[in-house]
């Protein structure tokens, strides 16, 4: 029904590099951070699919030329970058950050001390707060992101950065499943959502969420 | 530096981390213990950083990791030193060890919680705690009131997520799809149980009422939330509760326990006044015709209560004023004026369900006067905005009259220190306890318990003639009056907490009525009242996508469900398979279909009538020889398990988990009979024979256990089995004994009886016209909804069809994701065309040329 940002269109900003590889070593009792074992909301095969998707699509966005090896460990599948030498990096955000600085736009990770604890906070809110998050909560979410989108073009303000990149992998099946409605009452953070899927080379293989710009319920109820 | 912020809590651990960082970091901050809350945040937490240029910090980690950066440290290459910092210089270390020392700081403080398998754990604790840093914050943050006050803060959180899946049967899951090895010891164990037989068990004895407890018996007191007369339960009220508590009761007796199962109808109440009035009958004479509504609705679903009462009797009278009394002697009833709506045309006080408007909270604008239905809060009817009776839609007026209200807060410490036990050593779901926290967390109030109404139980107090007790107070009195019209001596089993278990079944939004509110009044009544042990609350159950609606003629009703030609039993077990454990479920029709074909028919069904139909087939209706080897005994062993798990979980109420141990099981058998063959091996020689005679066997023993452990959830189908088995009365009595054991009920030589088909096929056609006949104004609901909205205008005609569009394409992709009949999704697709049709007219194009882009979508 609407056509929208053509795939040819898709450029990666970024000029490759080789990608030097970093040695890992945390202390034992980080390597395996999951004593949540137990089951949360979002069926574990999804969640390792996702993580590992995202991460190959924010590989694309960052202009890697050849996809890195990935795996999952724990029940709640978290990602592990396998590397040819040194030990294996281990989550989500610490694989992301450290993608970012390999393809040598630590901008993305935020350009003041200040903007990087921000972006680190919603990194983390990504990982601790979405992730897994039980169904009757997901509206406690979408209300946070909502009231804190109020006054701002990106989640680090002006700037865009990882935390964009993350949130909107994470919260795109949320979106994809809510009503024409919902997402009008949600309107901060649909507008900051359709932003970035059509943020240049963010979107990847998710499929484009229809928001409309027009709305439809401004009686506030029928 | 120095406009920084950092407001920080008592007894919050993850403050500890913060502190020490800052401490660590030399960052320089003012710390703040007054109240700070995020603004965009729906919940307070600790601790909060706010920077100098205005944004909150909320999360720990990146808070020490700021105050790590701007103390000039790299953060960046943090994570590739740990190792080497913690080998080198414990002093760089720190962080990681000290952020990691905060999170286990409450539990492993006392020593006593670590397994000695973990030594190494422990000694690095000590060596972190012992730094200068951690002892100082530390007592910061407990403020010299020791481990107790961080106790105080964790309990009243609410539980995380991931806790809330009750932890140790999570395995099942992954499981599930693994077959699980048997090891040899199993094996063989197993083995020696079946060749136990059935012995000499005495059948067990006759339900006889009165049911009272008995000395050196397990007795079980089970209820389930009264239903509200009015009210045509629907099936999210039926799994909810009756059914539910029924699946238990019917357990508990198979278990041997001592069970009573009573409930019954709501009946007070301004809704039954009104009821009244509309249909020109005396409220009395209402209750009496929807109590037998009720009655004969539960009939058909077969709940097998002891007693099935209602609360507009005379012993509801004396108990509740009895408690009343009680509660005012004792000086906790405090008299108070209310400010209450009035209605000056409909002449009357407005109780809480007649008033609507705005939530103060949310701005909802359908908020009820006593909750709002989308923030769940609750609320003082006077406190709405633009309130309007509902019956006459005119603006009532505020008046004050004179109230009693239950002293909650003086009853606090009293509450908090019986659930601490209750909670500990009962079974309460995750849901009761969080929302049981809520409360507390948000602090108690006094509540109202009188009204202005006619239609109650009346206050027995002179000051306060006229009034009637309000419906929360009343109606879980109702539990133990009915229980008083079942039995003069129903004082054994509500006054007696020493040897009565009581099980509280109901949805999840009764919860606080029955966690808080009640237990303050038996609690503060001081009369040794039973209460209760194991609070088991479930989710919400939706209809299709939708929410069950009365008014919009949406879903299934309880009267209507046996309407639809499909047995009793099938419901049963589809809204058992569905209950709402954990999380809200949805019932559908597709799916019910499904299910009864794949579950019930191709696999149970088909299990229990290959294993008779073998029987009176080639062994003239007698179980014949059987020669255990390896094989069967491994299956023996599978059944085994299956039937420990199932009595594990059903003794922990997971009524939906253990229904799919039956499941299990037959799926083993009919694994078992494909791979043995008995059709042909009992065409060979003399050892297939022997052969295709004991997997025979074997199987209706099988087929006999299941019978058993189907009693509970479909006690027909259950009967029917044990019928055409000729089933000896002590075998399921036999089986449950203890943690459960597998034995050879059916001995060679029995003869059984006739076998037939349990179960039929739900027909796709059958299925769409019940879902037509249910559902079906839904459609025309979505329809006058957008109506609303659309003007003649063809623009605003447009609008409302790409509306429409949006929603059958996504009906089409997800009956095609849920890979429903082709017949279905033709139909829809068809739809969907026509829409697209409907939508190029009122654009003024021509939907002739693209026919084929139609039909990609």
């Amino acid at each position: 029904m609407q056509k929208t940002l053509s795939e040819s269109k898709r450029c990666s900003p970024i000029t490759v590099k080789s990608l030097p590889v970093r040695s890992n070593h945390g202390p034992a009792a980080l390597q395996s951070p999951s004593n949540r074992a137990e089951q949360r909301s979002c069926p574990q095969w999804r969640r390792a699919n996702m993580a590992l998707m995202e991460l190959a699509s924010l590989e694309k966005s960052l202009g890697f030329k050849k996809a890195n090896k990935y795996s999952t460990q724990g029940n709640n599948k978290t990602p592990i970058l396998q590397s040819n030498k040194g030990a294996p990096l281990i989550g989500l955000v610490t694989i992301a950050s450290h993608l970012v600085q390999e393809a040598a736009q630590p901008e993305l990770l935020g350009r003041t001390a200040e903007q990087r604890a921000v972006v680190r906070q919603w990194l983390e809110y990504r990982v601790t707060q979405l992730d897994g998050c039980p169904k009757e909560d997901i509206r406690s979410i979408l209300k946070e992101l909502n009231q804190y989108l109020e006054d701002k073009v990106y989640l680090a303000g002006s700037d865009f950065t990882l935390a964009d990149i993350l949130l909107y992998y994470g919260v795109h099946h949320i979106m994809a499943d809510l009503s024409v409605q919902e997402k009008e009452q949600h309107m901060n953070l649909s507008r900051w959502f359709d932003h970035i899927q059509h943020y240049p080379g963010i979107r990847q293989h998710l499929p484009l969420v229809v928001v409309l710009r027009n709305r439809l319920y401004t009686g506030g109820h029928h | 530096m120095s406009e920084m912020k950092l407001f920080v809590s008592d007894g919050n651990p993850h403050c500890l981390k913060v502190l020490a960082v800052a401490e660590l970091t030399g960052v320089k901050c003012d710390i703040c213990h007054a109240k700070r809350l995020v603004p965009f945040l729906s919940h307070p937490v600790r601790p909060v950083l706010l920077l100098p240029c205005g944004q909150h910090l909320f999360k720990a980690n990146p808070i020490c990791l700021y105050f790590l950066e701007v103390s000039g440290r790299d953060v960046c290459d943090l994570t590739s030193q740990w190792l080497e910092w913690e080998a080198a210089e414990l002093q760089e270390a720190t962080v990681v060890d000290i952020v990691l020392w905060a999170a286990l700081y409450p539990l492993l403080s006392n020593s006593s919680f670590l397994p000695d398998k973990l030594q190494c754990v422990a000694r690095w604790f000590e060596q972190v705690n012992a730094l200068p840093v951690c002892q100082t914050v530390a007592q910061r943050v407990q403020q010299q009131k020791s481990l107790e006050s961080l106790k105080r803060f964790l309990q009243k959180q609410p539980l995380p997520p991931a806790r809330c899946r009750n932890a140790p049967l999570c395995n099942r899951a992954e499981e599930e799809d693994a077959e699980r090895e048997m090891t040899d010891e199993e094996i063989q164990a197993a083995g020696a149980t079946w060749s136990r037989g059935l012995a000499d068990r005495p059948t067990p004895a006759e339900r006889r009422h009165p049911i009272l407890p008995q000395e050196g018996k397990r007795n079980v007191l089970i209820t389930s939330a009264l239903p509200y007369v009015n009210n045509v339960p629907h099936l999210g009220n039926i799994i909810g509760c009756v059914l539910s508590a029924d699946v238990f009761a019917r357990y508990g007796r198979l278990r041997g326990w001592n069970a009573l199962f009573v409930c019954g109808t709501d009946e007070y109440g301004t809704a039954t006044e009104n009821k009244a009035r509309e249909e020109g009958l005396s409220p009395q004479e209402i209750c009496d015709k929807y109590h037998a509504v009720h009655a004969s609705i539960y009939k058909w679903f077969q709940i097998d209560f002891d007693h099935f009462g209602r609360t507009t009797t005379e012993k509801q009278t004396e108990i509740a004023q009895d408690i009343f009394w009680r509660l005012y002697d004792r000086g906790f009833l405090i008299p108070d004026t209310v400010d209450q709506l009035h209605c000056e045309n409909c002449q009357r006080f407005l109780a809480d369900r007649f008033v609507e408007g705005i939530c103060p909270n949310c701005r909802y604008p359908e908020a009820r006067g006593d909750q709002c239905d989308k923030c769940g809060r609750l609320i003082n009817a006077v406190e709405l905005k633009d309130p309007q009776c509902k019956v006459c839609k005119r603006t009532p007026v505020v008046r004050s009259s004179a109230h009693l209200f239950l002293d909650l807060p003086k009853l606090e410490s009293q509450l908090e220190q019986w659930l601490e036990q209750s909670m500990s050593t009962g079974n309460w779901t995750s849901n009761a306890r969080h929302i049981t926290r809520s409360w507390l967390r948000d602090g108690l109030k006094p509540r109202c318990i009188t009204r202005d109404l006619r239609w109650g139980t009346p206050v027995p107090h002179p000051d306060f003639s006229g009034k009637v007790f309000y419906v929360w107070f009343d109606a879980p009195i109702g539990y133990l009056s009915i229980t008083a019209s079942y039995t003069d001596e129903w004082e054994k089993w509500w006054k007696n907490p020493e040897k009565v278990e009581l099980y509280n079944f109901m949805a999840k939004d009764n919860v606080p009525f029955h966690s808080v509110v009640f237990p303050c009044s038996l609690l503060g009544a001081q009369d040794n009242y039973t209460l209760v042990s194991n609070l088991i609350a479930t989710e919400y159950l939706n209809y299709e996508d939708t929410k069950f609606s009365k008014s919009r003629g949406v879903g299934v009703f309880g009267d209507m469900a046996k309407d639809t030609d499909i047995p009793s039993d099938v419901w049963r077990f589809y809204l058992l398979y569905l209950r709402p454990e954990g999380q809200d479920s949805a019932f559908s029709w597709a799916d019910m279909a499904l299910k009864n074909n794949s579950e019930l028919l191709n696999n149970l069904g088909n299990f229990i009538n290959r294993a008779g139909m073998f029987a009176s087939k080639f062994f003239e209706g007698r179980v014949p020889q059987m020669e255990l080897q390896q094989e069967d005994k491994r299956l023996l062993a599978q059944v085994g398990f299956e039937l420990r798990q199932y009595i594990q979980l059903l003794d922990r109420v997971r009524i939906r988990d253990a229904l799919k141990c039956i499941l299990n099981i037959s799926r083993h058998g009919n694994q078992y009979i494909q791979v043995n063959e008995p059709w042909k091996k009992i065409k060979g020689g003399d050892e297939d024979r022997l052969r295709a005679g004991t997997v025979t066997g074997v199987s209706v023993n099988v087929a006999c256990l299941l019978s058993a452990m189907l009693r509970p959830y479909m006690p027909a189908v259950s009967a029917t089995i044990r019928e055409q088995l000729c089933a000896p009365a002590n075998c399921a009595d036999a089986m449950f004994q203890g943690a459960g054991s597998f034995v050879c009920t059916l001995p060679a030589g029995h003869r059984i009886g006739t076998i037939s088909p349990l179960f039929q096929k739900l027909e796709a056609e059958q299925i769409e016209s019940l879902k037509r006949r249910f559902g079906g104004q839904q459609d025309e609901e979505l329809r006058t909804d957008y109506k609303h909205a659309a003007c003649s205008t063809s623009r605003s005609r447009s609008w409302w069809l790409t509306l429409v569009l949006l929603f059958q394409g996504d009906r089409v992709r997800a009956l095609k994701a849920q890979k429903a009949e082709k017949t279905l999704i033709t139909a829809e697709v068809a739809k969907l065309l026509q829409l697209k049709k409907q939508l190029a007219a009122a654009e003024g194009k021509n939907p002739e040329p693209s026919p084929q882009k139609g039909k990609k979508k």
